[in-house]
């Protein structure tokens, strides 16, 4: 039994920050990319209905699983999804977090609360594995309520922007917030 | 009971090598590549002449900044001229490339293969983690604003909710794993640190903090896989693969309860089937579940079966999972404590497995005898499981 052990000495150069700076043939690159994504069949009128202030889902015919998102077809019969109905919103939170840095890692100014919302839909029970669901901002709430527990399982109902300003995107919900008087 | 699979040939690990682990490496990622299989050749005594054939893996190509970066390694690991494949499963890519790796020998259509993984995130401007942007979905989930680690800070959140436990107990990981690294001579994140210290370091999204979680690496590892009749000739102390198990979930991972992975337990399942394991708390005598964060391992371990939902935490408490435990966990130091170049990563603790099953882990060796281990990586958002049981 070797008492050294494997692997033995792993080849690689390690450098500093300033070391890399300083080697001959540095390359900065940057890519420029730009897309237009279309958001597809079910999507699509899942944001027109956001627009108007709906949350819409879409139903299997042959499991009966409502999906919230919508998709076009049912991830487990793989048959068309082609029933569609309207949630009311409201739904319970499971599970909520407090961000101090944004996209590129940099500090917020302002901590977020975001966390995924298990809405109100029909055909699922209550401890469920799958459930119809958003992942979303949480407002309304406090840091220190996300950490002492309090938020999960929390009732919460979308806030939604003014119709005026809606363009039929995620974002035309602002946020989720308590239902007031909504129990625990 | 084994089940009757139809497999022309049993397939060993013959050899492994590594680079270090480190988070900014001179080296291109073909050099990487290059450095590890030359390792992993030398300690099975092979030259690339032996080789029929290649399996390289690497994560999302933005980190090494060139697109379709398994060409691009091709060379250097190994495979001018010959068959080479990528397979791609995000973060359980590594654990994937043996599986790969298996069947193009247990087919019969290769005698030896090299699986190769690599990883280079160290490019990626400011921080790599801006280069995971491109991995939420365009039209529900990145007007938002995401940073990849809230999904994680969510699905921990959401564990401690779960099953009772506190942040605390969860950093006991981040301890052990990254003492363990101690006595890893590639190790990058290697510390004597204490629960303290995990709560203590920056803050990021809560429940997490920057301690627990991998660091940013550069790292490449190799294996060299051989049908049995072949290993039998290049070694007296082959490791046998002897189950594979892999499958996706969905990519809606917050239409499902994010307290327990199941799609881990789907592959573990199909893996422990396939290698006659019946009951896996009692069978496994050492694993290396995936650690990118200290939950992670938790999580991994109770998707693996060998504690059950909920429990693990508790047992880390016990020691349990240590080194001289009763079932040693990340005994490598795993990626809280070795490094997380995530491809690579998963086959480290692949490696891990075959060193400590042929008594070669040197101050790493568990403590108790060993003779069947499991590896494990997951990927992608929260739907990619693989698993390896390697026996001796």
């Amino acid at each position: 039994m070797a008492s050294e052990g494997k692997p033995v000495n792993p080849p690689g150069t390690y450098l500093k920050r300033q070391d890399l700076e300083r080697l001959p043939g540095i390359i900065r690159y940057k890519p420029s990319a730009r897309y237009l994504f279309a958001a597809g069949q079910a999507l699509s009128r899942f944001l027109k209905g956001l627009k108007e202030g709906k949350i819409l889902g879409v139903r299997c015919p042959v499991c009966g699983r409502v999906y919230v998102p919508p998709r076009a077809y049912c991830e487990y019969c793989h048959a068309p999804t082609s029933e569609w109905v309207e949630l009311p919103g409201t739904g319970v939170v499971h599970t909520a977090v407090v961000s101090y840095i944004a996209t590129d890692r940099s500090r917020m100014e302002k901590p977020e609360i975001v966390g995924v919302i298990r809405l109100d839909a029909p055909g699922y029970r209550e401890d469920s594995y799958e459930f119809a669901g958003l992942f979303h901002k949480i407002c309304g709430v406090t840091p220190e309520q996300v950490m002492d527990g309090s938020v999960i399982g929390m009732r919460v109902k979308p806030r939604w922007k003014p119709p005026e300003e809606r363009t039929g995107s995620i974002t035309d919900i602002e946020c989720f917030e308590p239902v007031e008087g909504g129990e625990q | 009971m084994r089940v009757n699979l139809h497999v022309k040939d049993r397939v060993a690990i013959v050899g492994a090598g590594m680079t270090l682990f480190r988070r900014r490496l001179l080296e291109t990622p073909r050099e990487l590549a290059w450095e590890a299989v030359r390792q992993a050749l030398d300690e099975a005594g092979l030259t690339l002449r032996d080789i029929d054939c290649i399996v390289t893996g690497t994560a999302p190509d933005a980190f090494d900044g060139v697109h379709f970066n398994g060409e691009y390694l091709a060379d250097g690991a190994g495979g001018f001229g010959k068959p080479v494949s990528r397979v791609y499963v995000g973060g359980g890519t590594g654990v994937m490339v043996p599986i790969a790796a298996w069947w193009h020998a247990a087919s019969g259509h290769c005698d030896t293969v090299l699986a190769v993984a690599e990883e280079k995130m160290s490019p990626a401007m400011p921080h790599p983690q801006y280069v995971f942007a491109y991995i939420w979905d365009p039209i529900l989930e990145r007007p938002l604003g995401p940073n990849l680690i809230w999904i994680f800070a969510m699905e921990m959140r959401r564990y401690m909710y779960k099953c009772g436990a506190k942040k605390e107990d969860i950093a006991l990981v981040s301890v052990k794993n990254k003492g363990n690294a101690l006595d890893h001579p590639a190790a990058q994140a290697a510390a004597k640190i204490t629960v303290e210290d995990v709560l203590n370091s920056e803050l990021l999204v809560w429940p997490v903090n920057r301690l627990d979680i991998s660091p940013v690496s550069d790292g490449a590892v190799a294996l060299v896989i051989a049908r049995e009749k072949t290993a039998r000739r290049i070694t007296d102390s082959p490791v046998w693969i002897e189950g594979v198990g892999f499958t996706l979930d969905n990519t809606h991972w917050y239409n499902r309860e994010l307290a327990y992975p199941r799609y881990v337990q789907y592959a573990a399942r199909m893996a422990y089937r396939m290698a006659g394991i019946e009951r896996p708390w009692k069978e496994i005598d050492v694993a290396e579940p995936y650690d990118p964060f200290d939950y992670k391992e938790l999580h991994h371990i109770e998707g693996l079966m060998l504690a059950r939902p909920c429990e693990a935490w508790k047992l880390v408490k016990e020691g349990y999972f240590d080194r001289d435990g009763e079932l040693p966990t990340s005994p490598s130091g795993g990626l809280l404590g070795v490094g997380n170049p995530i491809a690579a990563a998963g086959l480290m603790k692949v490696a891990e497995i075959f060193w400590q099953l042929r008594y070669e882990a040197g101050k790493r060796q568990v403590r108790k005898p060993v003779h069947k281990g499991v590896a494990q990586a997951w990927g992608d958002l929260m739907q990619a499981g693989t698993v390896i049981v390697l026996g001796n």
